[in-house]
């Protein structure tokens, strides 16, 4: 089964996330922000993650620069999960080695067919 | 709706669209038809009926039949036929078309646009192959409605992201706020045209490709048959019919044959066809694309 870190301050956004992703056969562990996911990481690198943007602490960004300098850190499909829906961001974002994009609002079919687009299904 | 309204417009659907409906679609039709009908003035399904059954009610009449086969579409729906599109179809064509240099492509259910822009994008993405050649991408659909959003080529937020890679979606589209809007340059490769498949192919010429996905499901066992027969008179004998992930010709049509290991993928047959291919009719000047 793979594994799918969800990372978004919002337990709502979360709890969503993780009911689609279950359905899609993913183990699913949560962070509330950029630092706990870069600990989670740390500890057991996963398959998959979906990540929000804007978050305390450390946003979405900044943790996927500092995951990719990880041992191991290139692996996980990194798939943005965000409000922030113009060209600017997505283009910043695929640059810092984002491997797909979901602008908010999202739905279970998006979720599966970005999942899809990155070979995690 | 009563039994006698809802067998009159099974029967006005299948005369005019070849859309047949089975006996347990009174939700669909009411789902579909009563904003129709409401934006017609009417405030029931039975005052729509009793509207069509007037002589000349030709501009609703219109409206109900785009309006129950309107369908879904999104970018790269199901994946592998666009694999097919660019590993199989167009290599073979590259080198049996080498001497032409011309391809011609229909998509004969093409509805907001999703399926021939998709095409359009795989031969951008393959444009170094393409220097000189000529390819025609025509799209067509039974919907005024749906063939303006098609032309128009702006998408919302939702829409964009079921199916096109994001990577593809910076590459060939502009945002206006929450829509998105294909190039310029992909539009001018497709050309568009309301189509009826019950109507004679004779206008359209002939073609190397066809897609025809998830438009076959909607006709009764008949015109199924009659409508991949006349799609074989008009491709080339070396051509490749497309189907939807759930369609076939077996048991349909012996006009085309499946290839082996390619879902979805079909060719003329010609020990089925072989006295029936007709001359290559001439191209529409200015159509198409060269690369």
């Amino acid at each position: 089964m793979k594994t799918c870190l969800v990372v978004d301050d919002s337990s709502v956004i979360r709890k969503v996330a993780r009911r689609i992703l279950e359905d899609l056969s993913f183990t699913i562990s949560e962070a509330e922000d950029g630092q706990q996911a870069l600990e989670k990481c740390q500890e057991t690198m996963p398959d998959a993650i979906l990540l929000d943007w804007n978050m305390p602490v450390m946003d979405g960004l900044e943790f996927l620069a500092q995951l990719r300098k990880l041992d191991g850190g290139e692996a996980p499909k990194v798939v943005f999960c965000t409000t922030e829906n113009d060209v600017g961001h997505i283009a910043r974002a695929i640059r810092a080695g984002a491997n797909e994009y979901i602008m908010k609002p999202f739905d279970r079919e998006i979720v599966e067919a970005k999942f899809q687009e990155v070979g995690l299904i | 709706m009563t039994p006698a309204e809802y067998d009159y417009l099974r029967q006005f659907l299948k005369a005019r669209s070849g859309l047949v409906l089975s006996n347990e679609k009174q939700y669909l039709i009411e789902s579909r038809l009563l904003p129709v009908a409401r934006k017609a003035g009417l405030q029931s399904i039975a005052a729509l009926v009793a509207k069509l059954k007037e002589p000349r009610e030709t501009i609703l009449a219109e409206a109900v039949v785009e309006a129950m086969t309107t369908n879904e579409s999104f970018f790269f729906r199901d994946k592998t036929p666009f694999e097919h599109f660019t590993q199989v179809m167009l290599p073979e064509m590259l080198k049996a078309r080498a001497q032409q240099k011309r391809i011609r492509i229909w998509c004969a259910a093409a509805s907001t646009g999703q399926e021939p822009y998709t095409l359009a994008m795989c031969l951008k993405e393959m444009e170094s192959k393409l220097a000189g050649w000529r390819i025609e991408i025509l799209g067509t659909d039974i919907s005024n409605e749906v063939l303006d959003r098609a032309k128009a080529g702006t998408y919302t937020q939702f829409e964009v992201q079921r199916g096109l890679p994001i990577q593809l979606l910076l590459k060939y589209f502009t945002q206006h706020g929450e829509s998105w809007t294909i190039s310029q340059n992909l539009r001018s490769m497709i050309q568009w045209r309301k189509f009826n498949l019950l109507d004679s192919f004779q206008t359209l010429g002939q073609f190397d490709i066809v897609f025809c996905r998830n438009v076959l499901i909607y006709f009764d066992q008949p015109t199924k048959t009659d409508i991949l027969a006349r799609i074989s008179k008009i491709m080339t004998p070396d051509g490749f019919l497309v189907l939807g992930a759930a369609e076939t010709v077996v048991g349909l049509s012996d006009s085309f044959k499946p290839m082996t290991d390619r879902r979805g993928l079909y060719m003329p047959n010609l020990a089925a066809s072989a006295s029936a291919q007709p001359p290559r009719l001439s191209m529409v000047a200015g159509a198409g694309r060269t690369f």
